[in-house]
């Protein structure tokens, strides 16, 4: 696939692996089907074979190669919502915290790996990296929408090769701040810098949208489809 | 700072098919908005924006089709418009593949309806387009129904209200300038920016790149809306950021 402005190549794949099974839970959320689409294109120009299912089926999350959970929304009505369809939280806390299954979260899919959110009150995230998700403290306008620079932090193959100042996709107003800065693997400035992207072992959110940022999101998504966590 | 200013082409669409003549070679059907999407999206636009003019409920299902088409091929945030009345009416287009549903006459008729679509789906995808004329000197009013019914409301009054009720931006169109080409309404955009925090996007009189940088730099506008100046090729989306890009506007590189 084209580069697209990043500085690395995709890692070599072995094209001939089995078919990846990507679970892209759905919980509800809007949008989903973009994310679906992206997903399925991103493998598609890296090579990839990839089933991507859009599922809330506890049985194909359990034997999920990697785990996407998208978001959109209040925090709190997007925990709710998770939290609504016990079988598959479970299956998918399993998968994650056990099996450790690569897991992408996406803006609000991202937020809710906090321990806490406080749009609308305070409200429990799943708590899988610690730390608190809160209004963007800034003089700029919000919503911050549109095409932000990303500026990586510190390695992590799944954003590796990203070039600094490369533009994605944000809709939204509210962060994430990690208890721990380790946790941050990418800023983006809006009149204050932000944690933009966060990982810990199996474990990355973006809050940005790479399904809705052209080439880089789609090369971020192939990136991550690739990515083996020790 | 490094958000940058958005370019957004738009696409006028009437039962699934756009309206305003499209003058680009090469494309297999130039009626077709899902195909332009494509175009403006390998163009790197930054947004694209579909307004519905259908009036009938077969005009809103190929509407639907349509943006299922666009989700299908565009990776670029989809904002589309028109005719939406009820938080329903959201669901549906985002459900579709929209990423942001801007509602218009609703919205001042009712606008209740920005809270409950803002408290369900999020503030980031709900949009509310003010369509205004100037009255008198520093006053400008709300026009609905295509800018045929005037209702005496207050424009700058109004926007403030509709950002308290959620809604995440505000696409500002002067009823003045649409299609005259003679540059957006700059005193409205300013009334309104200065006032109100959410983003606003300027739409209605761009003719030119110059046009474009001004509704960024004297309009402080977040993003310039903008249709016959791409749509007949008279300038492409890149000589846009270019323009741009030489005002010291902040733009997205593109691969």
């Amino acid at each position: 696939m084209g580069l697209g402005g990043w500085e690395t190549p995709l890692p070599n794949l072995d094209t001939t692996a089995p078919v990846q099974r990507v679970a892209l839970i759905d919980y509800g959320s809007g949008n989903v089907r973009s994310v679906e689409r992206a997903l399925a294109e991103a493998a598609q120009r890296a090579g990839l074979a990839a089933d991507v299912r859009l599922t809330r089926d506890p049985g194909f999350v359990a034997e999920a190669d990697a785990i996407v959970l998208p978001g959109q929304g209040a925090f709190a009505a997007c925990m709710s919502a998770l939290s609504a369809d016990a079988p598959l939280l479970a299956a998918m806390t399993e998968a994650v915290r056990g099996k450790r299954t690569p897991f992408l979260g996406i803006c609000v899919g991202m937020q809710l790996l906090m321990t806490k959110g406080l749009e609308h009150g305070e409200h429990a995230g799943l708590g899988w990296i610690g730390g608190v998700c809160h209004v963007l403290q800034t003089t700029e306008r919000l919503p911050h929408m549109g095409w932000n620079a990303v500026t990586p932090t510190r390695r992590h193959a799944v954003l590796d090769g990203l070039v600094p100042q490369r533009h994605m996709v944000f809709m939204h107003s509210y962060v994430v701040e990690p208890d721990s800065a380790d946790a941050i693997v990418a800023t983006a400035d809006y009149g204050a810098s932000f944690a933009c992207a966060i990982a810990r072992d199996n474990m990355i959110g973006v809050q940005f949208h790479p399904e809705k940022s052209q080439a880089a999101g789609l090369d971020l998504l192939a990136r991550f489809l690739a990515w083996r966590p020790a | 700072m490094t958000l940058a200013a958005r370019i957004i082409p738009c696409l006028d669409v009437k039962d699934g098919r756009v309206v305003k003549g499209v003058n680009f070679v090469g494309l297999r059907d130039a009626g077709d908005p899902a195909e332009l999407a494509a175009l403006y999206d390998s163009q790197g636009a930054d947004e694209i924006c579909f307004l519905d003019i259908s009036a009938s409920v077969e005009g809103r299902g190929a509407l639907l089709d349509a943006v299922k088409r666009t989700a299908e091929r565009c990776f670029t945030p989809l904002t589309v418009g028109g005719g939406v009345r009820t938080p329903n009416d959201v669901k549906a287009l985002l459900a579709a593949g929209a990423d942001k549903v801007s509602i218009n006459t609703a919205a001042i008729q009712t606008p209740e309806v920005i809270n409950e679509a803002s408290a369900a789906f999020g503030a980031q995808c709900i949009v509310v387009a003010i369509d205004a004329k100037q009255t008198a000197p520093g006053r400008w009013e709300i026009f609905t129904h295509g800018g045929r019914r005037e209702t005496g409301i207050d424009a700058v009054a109004f926007a403030q209200e509709a950002a308290e009720r959620g809604a995440g931006e505000l696409l500002v169109t002067s009823m003045d300038r649409d299609g005259v080409k003679s540059g957006y309404d700059l005193d409205l955009l300013r009334q309104i920016t200065e006032k109100v925090r959410v983003p606003i996007i300027a739409s209605g009189g761009a003719g030119s790149l110059q046009h474009l940088v001004e509704a960024i730099t004297i309009g402080r506008a977040s993003a310039a809306l903008a249709a016959s100046i791409f749509h007949f090729g008279t300038h492409s989306l890149g000589e846009a950021r270019a323009a741009l890009a030489a005002a010291g506007v902040p733009v997205r590189t593109v691969a």
